[in-house]
């Protein structure tokens, strides 16, 4: 996906989230929380959309999973921790989960017990830009960019402007060997 | 080639150094009957004599060790006169004076006797035992120097702990001159010195462990000296490790005073950062504690300059139990007797002391100082002799010292310098190749 | 750090880029500690054994609530009152111990190098909660994050540390960490109570309060042990007070005014501080509690969060 491709598949996610909250009613309690770090430019940019049809702007929150992962056991090193930053309550809100690649969703089963430690909120919706399969879990997305199918032996790397790529973009490639 | 019965034993070739007899060359050595028959550039060699070649090696008088720990009778599990006598001869020590600091401690004829039995059991080096200074070391009243003497013991001391009281050490000289008796001291104000368990400085304050100053000890050195002025008593220091204490007895002996004093092979080479850089190694700990880079050398030159008369080892056994433990509650000591040859002879290789000093400091320095026989190849003396490699290498391997204990710091490391051969009373005791 | 060390004995042994990696982590753990539900699953199914030879509730509790809220399994061991007068029991326990399989043991003990002793016999890791007179290195730790919270960076900051100094191992500790952040440390005390080395270990010596905390950003002020039997190091806590502890009067015209003041506790009220100091706007005595908390979890998570041996023998860090 070039750059162009993935304004447009996001401008296109935010209409469909605006659309069914509005249909469902949940629109006043509607939040973001993006799961670090490539969810994060996710979430900040379908609020961003969002907000040009509707105000206040919905609540943002930051998300890492790092406490949560269940594969401590098997690395020789502690993963990094970054920060959680969740600065609003739960309760009673319909929570955007974003995401940029939705892979195994070990990722996104972590991120909802984390979310389940901050309280109880009324619903969480997942939006991915790209759903590459391979599911080892049985998790699946309401939002989805782009579907594609990837090979077990290469990457998908979604590139942000924000996190400092010269331009936004969704790439494959080989796995790098560690 | 020739069995060790044979009466004739010829070391030839080797460089004989007898500092007492002022002999420093190659030469050969012929024992007969036990005793040094003769000692010249060529002797002749008897068709039955047992010739051992001693080209390239040193020939020396069989080392003498002021200072070992035997631990029998009491702590047989630690170490045994056996036991003792043959790490002894693996070192090249001949005669051995063995610390009274058993259980029960030797402050009376029975124990001296005992020792000496255990010791002509062995037959591999020449015990002599010291009497204790005070009853059960305990620091107050004197032991019976009188029977002591006549048991066998030649001088005294409560070595392990000083003797706190100024007037029972007063009283202790004294009454020892009446036998001829030295007393040897173990110098430190247990006071001062406290929970220490290493060397007061920077680095114990950097390992948080209690310090022990040198000032602990030279307060006492100079204290003994004093009463040694004042009753013209014998003194002998034992294991001198601070820069104070050795300017006492520099200071002592230039005023003529009659005392004497030992160091140790490793508060001649060892310091405080050693045991820093061991992580907390309980082989590091020992009393005196290693002492600063200052100290070290402040003892290596009065070494040079003979105002310690004595190399001794203050050989200290101990079972795994009491050291495999945290620094602070592990036992005071260190093994010496196999590895004092090397360690002290690299002080040679670095220029401190001479070949002959080194030599001296080994056999006729610390005869003198308890009037012990020996020291010396003189024509007619007992054959005691060392025969050593200087520059044979090897590791130290604990498990393969003949010491019943393990507790050396030089586990491990590869030393310059071993015994070959020690020869007592004209037998072979010890022997020794390169594989 | 990560992977690079299996204890935490020290602070000496630990780089700059070590400390700064734990301090950061205790970041987040302290952000978990606000949390409504205040409980992480990183480190389910892992124990921490508390091994304490010498008595102390603050910091083992700190440790057992640490290891808790990573969902850790914590155990308690307190050697009783008697002493310990041979190694064996330190040993044997710790071997006890170790049949049960615990990931970390955190241990303090009396002697110096003790929990070094351990570290060398047992195949978990080991914590040290302070050894002897040689370092307390969490005390070290959160002492330097409540600093470096509060003033933003240690760099080139002013450190008074002030008590009896040799018998302090959380004065060392706190100097080799904040030096190793940048901070300049002085340690102020009678001279019965300045250790042997003081300057070699980094710190400038002060004997006068006022000159130690002229210009200081922080003051760490120590607790005095009142008796040491055949050892006085001062005549009474009277006259220590009077010339080395902070009261309300010497902090306002002393201290600069945004300065702090630390305690690692329990406090001598009226001998090294004053009540009103300690409870006082300058005081960030608790703060260091909490603070203790995070520091704690973010070392318990960078030594046993990931510990699979066979995964750290993969790449190529010790088992």
């Amino acid at each position: 996906m070039n750059a162009e491709a993935v304004e447009r598949t996001v401008r296109r996610m935010a209409l469909e989230i605006l659309e069914r909250a509005k249909t469902a009613g949940l629109l006043a309690g509607l939040s973001f929380i993006g799961i670090r770090r490539g969810g994060v430019h996710l979430a900040e940019r379908l609020r961003a959309e969002i907000g040009k049809a509707t105000r206040p702007l919905p609540p943002m929150g930051t998300l890492d999973i790092a406490l949560y992962r269940d594969d401590l056991a098997q690395r020789g090193v502690a993963p990094v921790v970054g920060p959680t930053d969740i600065p609003f309550s739960l309760e009673g809100r319909t929570i955007v989960l974003a995401d940029d690649v939705l892979y195994t969703g070990r990722t996104v089963r972590a991120a909802l017990d984390e979310i389940v430690d901050f309280g109880r909120p009324r619903q969480v919706w997942l939006a991915v830009l790209v759903d590459r399969g391979g599911r080892e879990l049985p998790i699946a997305a309401d939002f989805v960019g782009a579907r594609l199918a990837v090979p077990e032996n290469e990457d998908v790397e979604v590139r942000w402007r924000e996190a400092g790529a010269s331009e936004d973009g969704v790439v494959v490639r080989a796995r790098r060997m560690p | 080639m020739s069995s060790s019965h044979s009466a004739v034993l010829v070391i030839q070739g080797g460089r004989v150094i007898d500092p007492a007899n002022g002999v420093d060359g190659v030469r050969s050595v012929v024992v007969r009957d036990g005793r040094i028959a003769e000692v010249s550039e060529r002797v002749e060699t008897p068709r039955d004599a047992r010739v051992l070649d001693a080209r390239g090696r040193w020939v020396t008088p069989g080392f003498v060790d002021l200072h070992v720990h035997l631990r029998e009778p009491g702590h047989e599990y630690k170490e045994t006169v056996e036991t003792g006598s043959r790490s002894a001869a693996a070192g090249g020590f001949t005669s051995v004076c063995a610390m009274p600091n058993t259980v029960p401690a030797n402050d009376n004829a029975s124990v001296t006797e005992l020792m000496l039995a255990r010791a002509a059991g062995a037959g591999l080096a020449r015990v002599y035992p010291l009497g204790c200074i005070t009853r059960g070391r305990k620091g107050e009243e004197l032991a019976e120097y009188g029977e002591l003497k006549a048991a066998g013991c030649v001088a005294v001391t409560d070595d392990g702990s000083p003797v706190a009281s100024a007037a029972v050490m007063r009283r202790a000289l004294e009454y020892a001159r009446a036998f001829g008796l030295p007393v040897a001291v173990h110098e430190e104000d247990l006071l001062l010195v406290g929970k220490g368990v290493m060397n007061e400085g920077a680095t114990a304050t950097r390992l948080g462990l209690n310090g022990n100053p040198a000032q602990a000890e030279e307060v006492m050195v100079v204290r003994d000296v004093a009463l040694a002025e004042l009753t013209g008593g014998r003194l002998h220091i034992c294991h001198l490790s601070a820069a104070g204490s050795v300017r006492a007895v520099r200071e002592a002996k230039r005023r003529g005073l009659p005392v004497t004093a030992e160091a140790s092979p490793h508060h001649l080479t060892l310091t405080e950062e050693d045991v820093a850089a061991s992580d907390y190694d309980t082989d590091m700990k020992m009393n005196p504690p290693l002492r600063s880079a200052a100290d070290v050398r402040a003892v290596q030159e009065g070494l040079a300059d003979g105002t310690i008369d004595a190399i001794a080892t203050d050989h200290a056994p101990h079972a795994v139990e009491d050291k495999k433990v945290e620094f602070d509650a592990a036992a005071n000591g260190i093994i010496g007797l196999e590895t004092a040859f090397p360690v002290v002879a690299e002080l040679c290789r670095r220029g401190v002391i001479s070949e002959k000093r080194l030599v001296e400091a080994l056999t006729s320095g610390p005869c003198r100082c308890f009037g012990l026989p020996g020291g010396t190849l003189s024509v007619g003396a007992p054959a005691d002799v060392a025969v050593v490699d200087p520059n044979a290498e090897w590791v130290v391997d604990p498990e393969r010292l003949h010491s019943r204990s393990r507790n050396t710091p030089w586990k491990g490391r590869r030393l310059r310098g071993r015994v070959t051969h020690t020869v007592l009373g004209g037998r072979v005791v010890h022997e020794w190749s390169p594989r | 750090m990560i992977g690079r060390h299996r204890h935490l004995l020290s602070l000496e042994a630990y780089s700059r880029e070590d400390i700064l990696q734990i301090l950061d982590l205790a970041v987040t753990m302290k952000e978990v500690l606000s949390r409504p539900v205040k409980k992480v699953p990183s480190l389910r199914g892992k124990s921490v054994v508390n091994l304490f030879f010498e008595t102390s509730t603050r910091t083992r509790s700190s440790f057992e609530i640490a290891a808790k809220i990573l969902s850790a399994d914590a155990l308690n061991w307190t050697a009783s009152g008697s002493s310990v007068s041979k190694g064996e029991t330190l040993l044997d326990t710790a071997r006890n111990l170790e049949a049960m399989r615990p990931d970390v043991l955190v241990v303090r003990h009396a002697a110096g190098g003790a929990p070094s002793f351990l570290a060398r016999h047992v195949a978990c890791s080991v914590v040290s909660a302070g050894d002897g007179a040689h370092e307390h290195p969490t005390q070290g730790l959160l002492d330097t994050f409540t600093l470096r919270e509060k003033l933003g960076t240690l760099e080139g900051k002013i450190v008074a540390i002030v008590g009896d100094i040799s018998h302090s191992r959380v004065a060392r500790s706190d100097l080799h960490a904040m030096t190793k952040l940048g901070a300049r440390v002085r340690f102020c005390g009678p001279p019965t109570m300045i250790p042997k080395g003081a300057e070699a270990l980094g710190a400038t010596v002060h004997h006068e309060l006022r000159e130690a905390v002229n210009g200081a950003d922080a003051v760490i002020m120590l607790r005095i042990q009142h008796e040491r039997i055949g050892d006085p190091l001062i005549p009474n806590t009277r006259e220590y007070s009077k010339f080395w502890g902070l009261n309300v009067r010497k902090t306002n015209e002393w201290l600069k005014p945004d300065a702090v003041i630390l305690h690692p506790g329990p406090i001598n009220r009226g001998v090294e501080l004053s009540s009103d100091v300690a409870d006082g706007p300058h005081s960030l005595i608790l703060d260091q509690v909490q603070n203790g908390v995070a520091v704690r979890m973010a070392v318990l998570y960078l030594l046993c969060g990931g510990s699979g041996e066979s995964a750290r023998a993969k790449e190529g860090l010790t088992p």
